[in-house]
């Protein structure tokens, strides 16, 4: 590809192997000596795998520190994981997480300015300048997408417009008046206005020539889509609250894998079963270590998403390693409309309710561009009622309780006992008709 | 008071006709029925020949159904007739949930089925303004 590609920061995004290997390593042994000292749960966990901060003598040692999940997180829910007083803390994110504990996410000043500069790579990595108007649908608030981008855009000096998501009627107007050239939104938002788009007539009237999407897996399929309906390029973006946020990785233009940005986050690829680290190629949960942040460092977090590593070299000049394309998750969670749903959620808020039987069933569905989740309730004798208005005064309860908790609207359906297909073990509660992830 | 059956339907295909073949198979004949709907679920509210009977086939096949008191008042089947019985309720400030009527085989009378919440208040209402309120028997053995 002939295409000139733009790099935020030629110095760090273009170091060479040995001088990257040597810049991660001083960075990891500062990292475990201070968490070591100020975090009470990698004290012990160190302790507990018996390693020592001194024993990280080369990269390849990181492979002796003990991982961190998420229950690790919920378990010291909210500020646990934190590895400095609050005063030094100058921003809190949360994401959904299982059962009523989100996940938390801590920032100093300098952990601000190192995410501004990760998700300004992101945004050069497609070709954004202080000449561009970028049109920010990511959501504003404690979701880290909003503000995430916001930062990197303001940073290399476009104007933002931070429009948050929803109101498609808006989206449309400031893109067409504000002359946006750059997209940020979901991938299914961004087909989702694609659609409005074309409706209005308005297809090669607008000045928008590249999006960032992420905060969900995508297929292929729908990027050719989006790229056709709107001529565009369509960046995939990649990033998880514990991690940062969004700018953990990015699509260059030559669209062959996602830069991961490794000067900040040490990415590795792990059997999910042994939990043995896997060479490049091979496909395998991703594990991030947090090489600088200061207020919620984390050490080999599982991520859950599988993916696979491949070297740095690309046609864009960025040394980064790459990560390819997510095809799957190791647990149950799904992204629905780009955020966050645990099963397990659902179930707690279900058995909640006086009467209603734990048999229930959750389906996701995407009706053209929009993600649908669906909760069938059997209805029992003990919930059954004669009047329709108390049925109906029952399934606004759920639904309302439900959104609630997930943050998302869902559709409530109450259906006849044994409805609900019964198994011999462990009971199919969700079923996912979307196809969402690339299948390699 | 009479006990009517209450299925509830989800709205999916063949559910209404399941459900009365299932009655039927219990070898209890439907006096009466109604069947109330939403855009997702319905329920089937019927008067039957053996209620105990068509409960329990029900519930083995498998149905949600429950038994809901209601009362069975006897008018005369003429141009009015409903609307006569109606003005006790409203008279009194009493909520009819919803209701369905049946012309008897023989004679000149309609049975009007009424759900409200207080049964026995409304069943004295009825007696004092001189309307025939039938027991679960009469109206089984239509």
């Amino acid at each position: 590809m002939a295409r000139k590609q733009l790099i935020w920061n030629k110095q760090d995004e273009c170091m060479t192997d040995s001088k990257k290997e040597a810049l991660q390593l001083e960075r990891l042994q500062k990292l475990v000596a201070r968490v070591y000292d100020k975090v009470p749960f990698y004290k012990e966990s160190f302790d507990k795998a018996g390693v020592k901060p001194s024993d990280i003598q080369s990269m390849k040692d990181i492979s002796k520190l003990p991982f961190t999940t998420k229950n690790d997180l919920a378990a010291n829910y909210p500020f646990g994981m934190f590895a400095v007083p609050m005063k030094e803390v100058v921003r809190i994110h949360s994401s959904s997480g299982t059962t009523g504990k989100p996940k938390v996410a801590g920032y100093t000043r300098n952990d601000i300015k190192m995410w501004a500069e990760t998700t300004a790579r992101t945004l050069v990595c497609g070709n954004t300048t202080a000449d561009d108007v970028v049109q920010n649908a990511y959501g504003y608030g404690l979701f880290t997408g909003g503000l995430g981008m916001h930062y990197g855009a303001e940073n290399i000096g476009a104007a933002v417009v931070p429009i948050s998501g929803g109101n498609t009627k808006r989206q449309l107007l400031v893109m067409q008046d504000f002359g946006t050239t750059k997209l940020c939104s979901t991938p299914s938002y961004c087909l989702f206005l694609s659609e409005a788009i074309r409706e209005e007539g308005l297809e090669g009237k607008l000045k928008l020539n590249c999006a960032f999407l992420g905060a969900e897996p995508w297929t292929r399929e729908l990027r050719e889509q989006i790229e056709k309906n709107l001529t565009i390029d369509a960046i995939d973006i990649y990033g998880l609250t514990e991690v940062i946020g969004p700018g953990v990785s990015s699509d260059c233009l030559e669209k062959t894998g996602l830069h991961i940005f490794d000067d900040y986050f040490y990415p590795e690829i792990i059997d999910p079963v042994t939990e043995e680290p896997l060479p490049y190629g091979e496909t395998g949960e991703l594990v991030f270590t947090t090489l600088t942040k200061e207020a919620f460092p984390v050490i080999r977090y599982r991520t859950r998403d599988i993916s696979r590593l491949m070297p740095g070299e690309c046609a864009c000049g960025r040394t980064h390693v790459r990560m390819a394309r997510l095809t799957g998750r190791t647990d149950d969670m799904l992204i629905v409309r780009g955020v966050n749903v645990y099963p397990s959620q659902i179930e707690a808020l279900l058995v909640q309710i006086p009467g209603v039987e734990p048999h229930y069933q959750i389906l996701v569905d995407r009706k053209g561009a929009m993600d649908t989740l669906e909760i069938w309730v059997e209805v029992s004798e003990n919930v059954f009622s004669d009047e329709i208005k108390n049925l109906e005064k029952l399934e606004k309860k759920i639904a309302r309780d439900m959104e609630s908790s997930l943050l998302i609207g869902v559709k409530m359906k109450l259906v006849e006992p044994k409805s609900i297909q019964r198994s011999e073990g462990k009971a199919v509660r969700i079923i996912d008709r979307r196809t969402v992830y690339d299948k390699e | 008071m009479v006990r009517q059956i209450s299925v509830f339907l989800e709205n999916k295909f063949g559910r209404l006709s399941e459900a009365t073949e299932a009655i039927g198979q219990a070898g209890v004949n439907i006096r009466a029925l109604s069947v109330a709907d939403t855009s997702d679920f319905g329920i089937l509210r019927c008067i039957v020949s053996d209620t105990d009977k068509a409960l329990k086939l029900l519930k083995e096949k498998g149905f949600t159904a429950s038994a809901t008191p209601v009362i069975a008042a006897e008018v005369p089947d003429v141009p009015g007739g409903l609307a006569k019985l109606l003005s006790i309720p409203r008279e009194n400030d009493i909520n009819v949930e919803y209701l369905y009527a049946f012309v008897e085989k023989s004679g000149d009378n309609a049975i009007v089925i009424l759900r409200v919440e207080d049964i026995e208040g409304i069943k004295k209402l009825f007696e004092k303004g001189g309307v025939k309120v039938l027991s679960e028997a009469q109206v089984s053995s239509m």
